[in-house]
């Protein structure tokens, strides 16, 4: 029987090794795993490569990480505070200057179509974003038919961390809103994607057109208790 | 010297609003461009895309709607009937594709060739952070900067060349500020519209790369 059920959020997250490379979901505060990532925290693996779109999101979950010196480096698109008022990346910036980080810049949709490709089955592509700019700097370019192009390495991850909504035991998935983001294409990028979700369902229960993940590409789902919650 | 008075931020945003036409994709950037949500024309369909994987975004509010519905600013939002969920990989392939029809963004700088400079002001303990700009850039069919004609310092903000690290080589199609609709033209900028009481060597003189000016020269207004 396939069942990737998994019993707590300890369970979920015990293997990661030391030097794993994450692909972590969310945008701003939506579909952050923030619970995986506290457990990820008591789990204590160290040198990990964290590839979000934030630099964290306020003091819990990744700022934790970071303070605690668990990760060597960040690929993100945005990695400062959107809104000075409101410093959600205040952890990540302490930690950056004071050289405890290393920090790779990608634009948003680069990051997302380097990971795609790992997940498709792709090498290297060329892409006409930030050609020019200093983003650019190190990589092969190219013109063709009068167009600059950079290229772009495939981004796979060893673990994804994601929150989803709804699981069944084959790892099925749907998700809240705009929580959907960056969950799909991590799922499938790594390895081993571990997800939390709010509910587990029979097998059977979702619509199957309203699958937004394949259960193929999941590997773990632990549903988040309320005693759980960060 | 002449007597003018630039339009407002809100006078802005209604401007480029009602240059929106009809049936139009349109993606806001964050900061400034997120005001036009508030004063679309409700005579048509504008639909909003947020780079999070929403199509048919309704102006934000102070209050959370629901946790999952916020914009590319985290801003809390509505959706419109007949909005859509995606992932990020279909919300950048909209957004690189060239199937966004528009998108207005702000800018620190734009040059004499549309280069655009708006992702990192350049000073050394900045956290380098371009989010979805550079996609945008590139692929948006048309890019519309919304800015002041100058910065804080009453530096001119259209330049020869961008002097802050780039976001896109000539990528911009044409220029909103407080003072002027300007298009960039392979033949150069040209000056579209000003703001009633201003003319043209005063313009100029706000601005670092050679500007023309259309014949007849329109009305910028709210």
């Amino acid at each position: 029987m396939l069942d990737k059920t998994i019993a707590s959020l300890a369970e979920a997250v015990q293997d990661v090794p030391d030097g794993a490379t994450l692909l972590v979901g969310g945008f701003g505060a939506s579909g952050i795993p923030t619970e995986l990532l506290c457990a990820l925290l008591d789990q204590g693996a160290r040198e990990l490569t964290v590839v979000n779109n934030n630099g964290g999101n306020g003091p819990i979950g990744l700022s934790q990480l970071f303070l605690a010196g668990r990760v060597r480096k960040l690929i993100c698109s945005f990695a400062r505070s959107a809104n000075p008022a409101q410093p959600s990346a205040a952890a990540f910036a302490e930690v950056y200057r004071a050289g405890k980080i290393e920090l790779e810049c990608v634009p948003q949709g680069i990051m997302v179509e380097r990971m795609r490709a790992a997940a498709a089955g792709l090498g290297p592509f060329f892409s006409p974003v930030g050609y020019g700019s200093q983003l650019a700097a190190g990589k092969e370019t190219r013109v063709i038919d009068g167009r600059g192009y950079v290229l772009e390495q495939p981004l796979p991850g060893d673990y994804a961390l994601v929150k989803a909504f709804e699981a069944d035991r084959w790892g099925n998935l749907t998700y809240r809103y705009a929580g959907r983001n960056f969950g799909p294409v991590m799922c499938m990028a790594a390895r081993t994607a571990v997800v939390q979700v709010d509910r587990i369902v029979p097998l059977g229960s979702m619509p199957p057109e309203q699958v937004m993940t394949p259960g193929i590409f999941v590997k773990r789902v632990v549903q988040v208790a309320r005693g759980d919650r960060a | 010297m002449s007597h003018y008075r630039p339009l407002t931020r809100e006078q802005l945003a209604q401007r480029i609003a009602n240059d929106l036409p009809d049936g139009s994709y349109v993606n806001l950037g964050i900061g400034m461009p997120t005001r036009l949500a508030r004063c679309l024309p409700q005579d048509r369909d504008i639909i909003l895309h947020s780079e999070n994987g929403i199509l048919g975004m309704g102006p934000g509010g102070d209050e959370i709607v629901d946790p999952d519905l916020i914009n590319a600013s985290k801003e809390p939002i509505t959706l419109i009937p007949g909005a859509s969920i995606c992932d990020h990989v279909v919300s950048f392939t909209m957004m690189r594709g060239g199937h966004i029809d528009i998108t207005v963004l702000g800018a620190y700088q734009v040059s004499a060739d549309g280069d655009l400079a708006n992702w990192d002001t350049g000073t050394p303990d900045a956290i380098p952070a371009v989010g979805g700009a550079m996609d945008l850039a590139v692929g948006a069919r048309e890019v519309w900067v919304m800015m002041e004609h100058t910065s804080k310092k009453r530096e001119p903000k259209i330049v020869p060349r961008c002097t802050l690290p780039l976001t896109g080589e000539r990528v911009v199609d044409r220029i909103y500020s407080d003072l002027a609709r300007i298009d960039v033209t392979p033949q150069g900028l040209l000056v579209r519209a000003m703001v009633p009481g201003l003319d043209a060597d005063t313009l100029q003189a706000l601005t670092a790369a050679p500007l023309r000016f259309d014949e007849p020269l329109a009305v910028l207004s709210a």
